[in-house]
């Protein structure tokens, strides 16, 4: 029943919600896109993109490779000085890259405390590695962590800031699947206990209908496509809503079905 | 030697961390310790022949045993100490000067572009000078006393480390400052947190490189104009052919190359402990 035909976004920028944890359409709203552009030369990757992003909702952004997925969440995370256009984030940002990217020379819990304000910045950055399960991790050096390790010590560091918008940059894809799975679970629990607005930018669709409310695809430099993912969580792949919109995801993206699954 | 022994030995000299580990018993293990002694003592061997021999004149070179005798006897009188003491000085000193001028020098034109276009060029000119050459002009310009020996220790020593931090500070990884700005690090913040931490193995190499060079300053310096100090000694003793003086003299020069390239060793093993453990692993 959650199932939609996609919807280009300009027409209706709000998918009806059923049982979704978050209420999308009158939530506030945390961050604003209007009439992005980002030119690299003559390449037009972000051509006029609109985005609303409301409190607590976990959105996964798809696209096709070069489709400018990432430029997206750089103009959000405020890395990218040469966009075009209104952007407008409320409170905090924080952001999980791809490669963890923790700094080398501190030792992890002086990576989540780097430039971390208020009180106590030590306490919360233990209380945030436990939350990850790295409490006996906090005194090692990033480069003896495993892959699934580090991405999570990254993780940490990104919510012990409590953003209001979480932006997490395909932070999965370099996890084996094992690892992956566990990690995947990590963030929606997380998610839940902190309630950040997420922005998941990722090449699997699998990925997306597992943890999103609101799945989008950018092509042609704007979002093309979106769906709201009503299904309850735990999700499982095999759930016949996900697999409705797994074939529809896929011909969005590009991709020919492969006959009856 | 059958290959899966070769590897062995290739893996050995490859390997970052020499520690002892254990290995299959038998022909290596206690023996591996002295066969590399073997070569250098049967050259001293065949060296104390020729001199017993009369094959090699003392005016030439003096016999091991001599050479030993003499190093004694230097001790003994406080010529060498003294000697060594006062080149130690200069160096020590050139090199605090060049260490200072050269990092100095480095944050500058690292850590703004004005920096760079202000003093890149000028250090990148006279990097290309070949500073022996300037022996000359710091006579003339500075005398023959402490100052010119001591100014061009500094020199040798302040081009290597400053291009080696320039280097390093413009070679942070930007992935780690983009990272920095999503953590709102300040300006100084981002310097002390990210670019001077990241920019200091690259500095340990230069200093490595400059220490190196301190040592061949001093002592073309001080073959040059000498009162005191070691090169002194040398220079003295050729007055008299006293080769065993002069050997005793370039044993201890290179003693103290050694000896300072031990202790950035161990500053590095210090400072890169982050890195050291993920190498050993």
């Amino acid at each position: 029943m959650a199932t939609r035909v996609p919807v280009p976004v300009n027409e209706t920028v709000h998918a009806p919600v059923n049982d979704t944890v978050y209420d999308t359409v009158t939530a506030p709203v945390v961050a604003t896109v209007r009439g992005l552009t980002r030119r690299f030369g003559d390449r037009t990757v972000l051509d006029g993109l609109d985005l609303t992003i409301r409190r607590g909702e976990f959105v996964a952004l798809l696209g096709r490779s070069g489709s400018g997925k990432s430029t997206l969440l750089r103009a959000l995370a405020g890395l990218d000085e040469e966009v075009e256009g209104g952007l407008k984030v409320d409170g905090s940002v924080a952001v999980a890259f791809q490669e963890p990217r923790l700094v080398p020379w501190k030792r992890v819990r002086d990576n989540l405390t780097l430039g971390l304000n208020g009180p106590d910045p030590a306490g919360r950055a233990e209380a945030a590695l436990a939350e990850v399960g790295l409490t006996d991790r906090a005194r090692a050096w990033p480069l003896t962590l495993s892959g699934g390790e580090a991405q999570r010590a990254s993780l940490a560091r990104a919510l012990v800031r409590e953003p209001g918008l979480l932006l997490l940059d395909e932070p999965f894809s370099a996890l084996d699947a094992l690892t992956r799975i566990t990690v995947h679970r990590l963030v929606l629990d997380l998610w839940a206990a902190h309630g950040p607005a997420v922005l998941l930018v990722t090449h699997d669709v699998d990925e997306a209908l597992l943890l999103a409310d609101r799945v989008l695809v950018l092509d042609g430099g704007r979002l093309a496509h979106e769906w709201t993912v009503a299904a309850p969580r735990p999700r499982h792949r095999d759930h016949p809503d996900l697999l409705t919109l797994r074939a529809a995801l896929l011909s969005a993206l590009g991709v020919t079905p492969e006959g009856p699954a | 030697m059958s290959v899966v022994e070769l590897q062995g030995e290739l893996r050995s000299a490859v390997r970052a961390d020499p520690r002892p580990r254990p290995r299959s018993a038998s022909a290596r293990g206690p023996w591996r310790g002295w066969h590399r002694w073997v070569s250098p003592l049967v050259v001293v061997l065949l060296w104390q022949l020729a001199s017993v021999l009369g094959l090699l004149p003392a005016r030439l070179l003096a016999a091991p045993s001599q050479i030993a005798v003499t190093a004694l006897d230097l001790v003994g009188s406080g010529t060498l100490p003294t000697a060594i003491a006062v080149s130690l000085e200069r160096v020590l000193l050139g090199f605090a000067a060049g260490a200072v001028a050269g990092v100095g020098l480095a944050l500058v034109a690292g850590l703004s572009r004005t920096g760079e276009n202000a003093v890149d060029p000028i250090m990148q000119m006279l990097r290309a000078l070949p500073f022996f050459g300037l022996i000359p002009l710091f006579i003339l310009w500075f005398g023959i006393g402490e100052t010119p020996k001591v100014l061009l220790v500094a020199l040798a020593v302040s081009f290597p480390l400053y291009l080696n931090t320039f280097a390093g500070i413009r070679g942070v990884d930007g992935k780690l400052a983009e990272v920095a700005r999503t953590l709102r690090l300040g300006r100084t913040a981002l310097v002390r947190h990210i670019v001077l931490p990241g920019a200091l193995p690259q500095t340990l190499v230069g200093l490595r490189q400059s220490l190196g060079v301190a040592w061949l300053a001093l002592i073309v310096a001080e073959q040059v104009n000498a009162d005191a100090g070691l090169g002194y000694m040398i220079n003295d003793a050729r007055e008299f052919l006293r080769t065993d003086v002069i050997v005793v003299g370039l044993l201890v020069y290179s003693a103290l190359g050694l000896l300072t390239d031990a202790l950035v060793r161990l500053l590095e093993r210090r400072a890169l402990v982050w890195r050291r453990e993920f190498l050993s692993r």
